[in-house]
């Protein structure tokens, strides 16, 4: 297996282009040197992307946050005001497995792997995230909720990378909060994670809100009848009702050895409701 | 394919080693460095005993490869004490009996010297949660929840 | 480097009772001390092993030729290099073994058993070549169908493991053979006479998961086998001399061609006291003639190390309206994994002992199914039928409207009881227990909503056994210490302070060292929570023998009679009305006359040690329930057991805490998850879910001291009684918590979530 550790994204995606067998990104690593160890891939690349400045930055962008796909958890936490603007995305990165794990793991990683229970992708994409690509044929960008497609794929294609995440500038009298339930406090997978942004209006009534599933599907999803049930509303308790019953409604799980269908159901409904009171709290302070 | 020639810092000491792209940092310490207090408990980053700090940042060495080592500076448990003189969490941990059979000892140590060089007044929530990614199954956390809240006590000269 | 010790001594002592420094304490923190797989020997091979993947197989041919042709590869073995043995039940400490069944565990011969089952092994320059010399290994297997469930393995029609396996216990013996390996039995009295005098009967079925002693170190060691046949091994073990006993037998060698040198060992929990690799890098190495190394990876140690069983339980209790307890039943069925040999036994003996009932039955099932054979998990047997009884103890006393303490002191064992398997009890502590645990601010802390305390007692009746230990007095008038019993939690540290107080010097003039095979006689491994009890009862010998030594000497040099001279006060002094003027000497000072005088001084103890007395146990728990997730929290833990005497405070404490974490995991989350493929879906620390330190509160601890007379500081064995009582305990406060009685563990969110939603639809159902 091969090694290299470009410094420029052009040179990274070159590399991962021009490699007729697998070749593999490596980030923070937690995900791939995993996979590496029991054999569930058998890459003949692995292209290092840590000595890419543009991959490792976080910069003020158009009001909001250009940050790059190979910012670990730990650093995002780090950054001065990142976490007071999109707290709920910082959250999320940060519970994504332990302290050590955060001291390395991406945002761009957790995205990449294609697990549809990654804890930082609902965040991202109820905050309305894009994700910056650059491959062979140049850049683009796409709404976070669109790059995955199921479980191990993703839209990108040979040679493509996820540079950046875009968060947007924050609107006045946003919130945004990421919740998810696991057995124990720490270290598990996200059984069910729940993504929730909202803006109000200055009486209070929610005029915007995107609510985003993880772990309830193949894919993270981006659940509109749940928005809608929040948008038009003060987020009063008959709102929050309608909330549960469309998180649920969206959930297409399965069973397996971290939790039931029927639980998953359920529980993605209480989280729907408890990220979003949280995110209420947090649109009203800001 | 030839190996990899690995130069790096460990404890302030200028190093070299030989690996494979798909040996860990753990592998390479233990193997080719002969740091074998650091740990293999799990290989997947699941139980920290194989806890390190690279460029201070705290990190499972069984989920970093040797290669990435390059350059870098790693702080493992043989370079805790100052010469004779232990670090107050190794005496703390020693005090209140912090340890039983002592093997998630060491990746305890790393991952709470890393804590207070960042909080120096934890709370007991924080210390918890810090070391969430450390399992111990001898002790039940109690007392080494207090050797490290005592440790920071001393540290800060309350 | 000597600290000062923080606590007052036990009255009367300068040692005993204080917190003094542990010897190994400093190379742990430093990362210095040497664990299993931190060994390494000039120019050692790696050692791999193959492992079925299927759970029932039968093995028709194993072709190796092509590994062996792989360049690196030094040697192969299977089941053809162990002696196969033939079927012997002997005693090992808390179970029992039988090597027919350890020799096709470790090396599977004409079937394999379990998913994970070895097949072969390789020795090859690489960890890489050995990798790829496995799959390059042909195995000719012939599925069968799997059973994994322990009451499926008890059908007729069910998948039959072993086609020997007649039943044992059974009266007539059945003439098929079934998965069914034994039945045991432990009564004394008639319960059914006593049924019809209880005014309340309370029957509950429960079912338990198994679940793995989670120890943080893999199993490694490093094997030497020299041209003449002298065998080396270093390795994590709990019982080197047990080791060293299982290798000669399945290798057909002499016993006295095996040194065994056990390690630092990274927890056991009586995980480690059997082989799993020895044997294999033995025979590896032989093969070779080069040293081999062997580690496993943890998702070996989770598919092919023993777990302890998992279980269908049924009990049933009455009592009279005053709270007396007038009969007792109990049927266990036990998993035993591939091979029989679960702990139903033990489980049956301990089930009712806290109690003191006329009128026992328990009936024990030990059956077995297509899982890793179970291995010992402390007080094994014991958490499961406790668990089941001190839940029904609980409800039971909800029925009579009594205090769940008070229906417990209500039927206490005390001295003088006799327990259903057999022994009258000497002074024991059970009642102390339960008055402190009444006394206690954690007894009347207000609890808030969805908040629930629970109350649970435990039992577990320690061991004793063979025991050897050597003190030999240096020329300088220090001491070396050599014990034979692994040091897992802090054991070194007390024999050190029991020598230190019988020889009265100061600790740091006595160096200890845990002894390999060849330096000692027989120990029996560190289990059944003897190490302090039976190494302390041997050193205490050791030591006595040395002071008598020295008196002998003294006397000699004063031209003294011998019962003219006594050891006080840390030296030896002329004793009684005509000794005379001679100046006391220490330990020092008769280093210095040994030579002249006879030669070295030593002390050499061996015994069998007797007299191990039980620990009781009651703990306290607080949870909260998320009443919309099923989370359950531990908020509050108090843990009271008796000690007997806390020879060294904070490592009893730590004993107690310890076995609370591994109980509140084993109630809340611990489980093997199977698919129906008969494989195991998480053979990890990810998927297989002990407690964090975020998961848990501080465990607050009280030692209770009822001193066992047969020691001589009265110690009793603690590092068992711990983990029995957590999972009724905690069960019990979600009871009061919810409503709703859980039998099944764990009691993982999903599980408590769907009965709380069954429950809520029945009430709204009512309305």
């Amino acid at each position: 297996m091969r090694y290299e550790a470009p410094n420029t994204i052009d040179q990274a995606v070159a590399l991962l282009a021009g490699e007729p067998g697998e070749a593999r990104v490596l980030a923070g690593g937690t995900d791939l040197l995993v996979q590496l160890r029991t054999d569930l891939i058998e890459p003949v690349l692995l292209v290092d992307i840590k000595g890419i400045p543009e991959l490792r930055q976080i910069k003020e962008e158009g009001g909001g946050f250009r940050v790059g796909a190979a910012v670990t958890g730990a650093e995002l936490k780090e950054h001065p005001k990142l976490k007071s603007v999109w707290p709920g995305v910082v959250e999320a990165a940060n519970l994504i497995g332990s302290t050590q794990i955060q001291g390395r793991a991406s945002m761009g990683g957790n995205l990449c792997n294609g697990s549809p229970a990654a804890d930082s992708v609902p965040a991202l994409i109820a905050a309305g995230a894009r994700a910056s690509i650059v491959g062979p044929n140049g850049r683009r960008d796409l709404p976070v909720e669109d790059v995955m497609l199921a479980p191990r794929k993703l839209a990108l294609t040979k040679g493509e990378i996820v540079a950046s995440f875009l968060l947007p500038a924050r609107p006045a009298r946003t919130g945004d909060a990421y919740l998810r339930f696991i057995p124990r406090t720490e270290m598990d997978i996200a059984v069910v994670g729940c993504g929730v942004c909202l803006t109000l209006d200055a009486g209070g009534t929610c005029t915007a809100a995107r609510v985003s599933l993880g772990a309830v599907a193949p894919r993270p999803l981006l659940v509109a009848d749940a928005a809608r049930a929040l948008i038009g509303s003060k987020v009063d308790d008959a709102a929050l009702k309608k909330l549960d019953a469309a998180a649920r409604a969206a959930c297409q799980p399965i069973d397996d050895k971290r939790g039931t269908r029927e639980y998953r159901i359920k529980v993605a409904g209480v989280l729907a409701r408890r990220a979003a009171l949280i995110a209420l709290e947090r649109a009203r302070k800001a | 394919m030839a190996k990899h020639h690995i130069t790096a810092t460990v404890n302030g000491d200028p190093v070299e080693f030989l690996c494979e792209t798909e040996d860990t940092l753990l592998d390479c310490l233990r193997d080719q460095l002969g740091l074998t207090g650091t740990k293999e408990g799990c290989a997947t980053g699941d139980c920290g005993a194989c806890s390190v700090t690279v460029d201070g940042r705290l990190v499972c060495s069984c989920l970093m490869l040797g290669v990435e080592a390059q350059g870098k500076p790693i702080a493992t448990i043989e370079g805790m004490a100052n010469g004779e003189e232990l670090h107050p969490l190794q005496r703390k941990f020693l005090e209140h009996a912090a340890l039983q059979c002592g093997v998630c000892t060491p990746g305890f140590l790393i991952a709470a010297k890393a804590l207070l060089e960042r909080s120096p007044d934890p709370t007991e929530i924080e210390v918890r949660y810090w070391l969430a990614g450390n399992l111990c199954r001898c002790t039940g956390y109690d007392k080494i929840v207090r050797a490290v809240l005592d440790a920071a006590a001393e540290m800060r000269g309350a | 480097m000597q600290e000062k010790a923080k606590e007052k001594p036990a009255s009367g002592f300068k040692w005993v009772g204080t917190r003094a420094p542990r010897p190994d304490g400093v190379d742990k923190v430093t990362g210095r001390a040497r664990f299993g797989a931190d060994f390494a020997m000039q120019g050692q091979l790696v050692g791999k092993v193959l492992r079925s993947p299927h759970p029932h197989a039968r093995i028709r041919s194993i072709d190796v030729s092509a590994a062996a042709r792989l360049p690196g590869v030094k040697a192969i073995v299977t089941r053809d290099d162990f002696k196969d043995q033939p079927s012997e039940f002997i005693p090992a400490g808390e179970m029992m073994i039988n090597y027919r069944d350890v020799v096709r565990n470790l090396m599977a011969r004409e079937k394999a058993l379990y998913e994970g089952h070895p097949v072969a092994a390789v020795a090859a320059t690489t960890a890489a070549i050995a990798k790829q010399a496995l799959k390059l290994i042909k195995v000719d297997y012939e599925v069968l169908p799997h059973v994994i469930d322990v009451v499926e393995a008890m059908q007729p029609g069910a998948p039959i493991l072993h086609e020997d396996m007649i039943t044992a216990g059974v009266e007539p013996a059945p003439n098929t053979p079934s998965n069914v390996a034994k039945r045991v039995y432990v009564g004394q009295g008639d319960v059914a006479a006593g049924f019809k005098q209880a005014d309340v009967i309370v029957e509950r079925e429960f079912t338990t998961k198994p679940v793995h002693q989670g120890y943080i170190e893999p199993h490694a060691c490093v094997a030497s086998v020299s041209e003449d046949g002298q065998a080396e091994l270093w390795g994590t073990t709990q019982g080197q001399w047990i080791v060293r006993a299982h290798c000669a037998r399945v290798l057909g060698w002499d016993i006295s061609k095996i040194r065994v040198t056990s390690s630092e060992i990274g927890g056991g929990f009586g995980g480690k006291t059997v082989v799993y690799l020895e044997p294999i890098a033995l025979a590896l190495a032989r093969k070779a003639r080069r040293p081999v190394k062997m580690t496993m990876t943890r998702e070996e140690v989770f598919r092919a190390s023993g777990p302890t069983s998992g279980a269908h339980m049924r009990v049933k209790i009455g009592a009279r309206k005053d709270g007396r307890i007038v009969a007792a039943e109990a049927e266990l069925r036990y998993q035993a994994g591939a091979f029989a040999g679960s702990p139903v036994q033990p489980g049956a003996m301990c089930a009712f002992a806290p109690y003191d009932l006329a009128n026992v039955s328990v009936t024990g099932w030990d059956v077995v199914t297509n899982r890793p054979k179970v291995a010992a998990y402390r007080a094994p047997g014991a958490p499961i039928s406790e668990f089941a009884v001190e839940s029904v103890i609980d409800e039971l006393a909800t029925r009579l409207g009594l205090d769940p303490i008070e229906l417990r002191l209500k039927n206490a064992a005390k001295e003088g009881t006799r327990a259903a398997y057999g022994p009258k009890f000497g002074p024991v502590g059970l009642v102390e227990t339960l008055e402190a645990a009444k006394a206690h601010a954690h007894w009347k802390t207000p609890l808030g909503r969805n908040q629930g305390r629970g109350v649970a007692s435990g039992f577990w009746f320690n061991i004793g056994g063979e025991t050897s230990v050597s003190m030999s007095l240096n020329e300088d008038g220090t001491l070396s210490l050599t014990a034979g019993t692994p040091d897992i939690g802090g054991s070194r540290a007390a024999l050190v302070m029991m020598a230190a107080e019988e020889l009265g010097v100061d600790l740091d003039k006595i160096r200890i060292q845990i002894g390999d095979t060849g330096q000692l006689g027989y120990n029996f491994l560190t289990g059944g929570s003897r190490a302090t009890f039976s190494s302390g009862m041997a050193t205490v010998e050791a030591a006595r023998e040395v002071k008598k030594e020295a008196c002998r000497r003294a006397a000699k040099l004063w031209e003294l009679p011998e019962d003219a001279v006594e050891y006080t006060g840390g030296a030896v002094r002329p004793a009684g009305p005509n000794a005379g003027g001679h100046a006391p000497m220490t330990l020092e000072d008769i280093a210095g006359i040994a030579g002249k005088t006879g030669g070295p001084i030593a002390g050499y103890a061996r015994i069998n040690a007797h007299g191990a007395a039980p620990s009781f146990a009651t703990h306290i728990a607080d949870v909260e329930v998320d009443p919309e997730t099923g989370r359950v929290t531990v908020l509050r833990y108090t843990a009271i057991q008796d000690a007997g005497r806390a020879i060294h405070p904070a490592y009893v404490e730590g004993q107690y805490q310890g076995g609370v974490a591994q109980g509140i995991g084993w109630a809340l989350n611990e489980e093997y998850i199977y698919g129906d493929d008969g494989r195991l879906q998480n053979p990890g620390f990810l998927d297989y879910r002990v407690p964090v330190a975020s998961d848990l509160p501080m465990i607050d601890t009280v030692i209770v001291e009822v001193p066992n007379p047969r020691h001589p500081y009265g110690v009793r064995g603690v590092g068992e009684t711990p983990i029995v009582p957590p999972m009724a305990a905690i069960a019990n406060a979600v009871e009061q918590a919810t409503g709703i009685r859980f039998t099944d563990l764990p009691m993982s969110p999903p599980r408590v979530l769907a009965a709380l939603d069954e429950a809520r639809a029945a009430e709204r159902a009512k309305i």
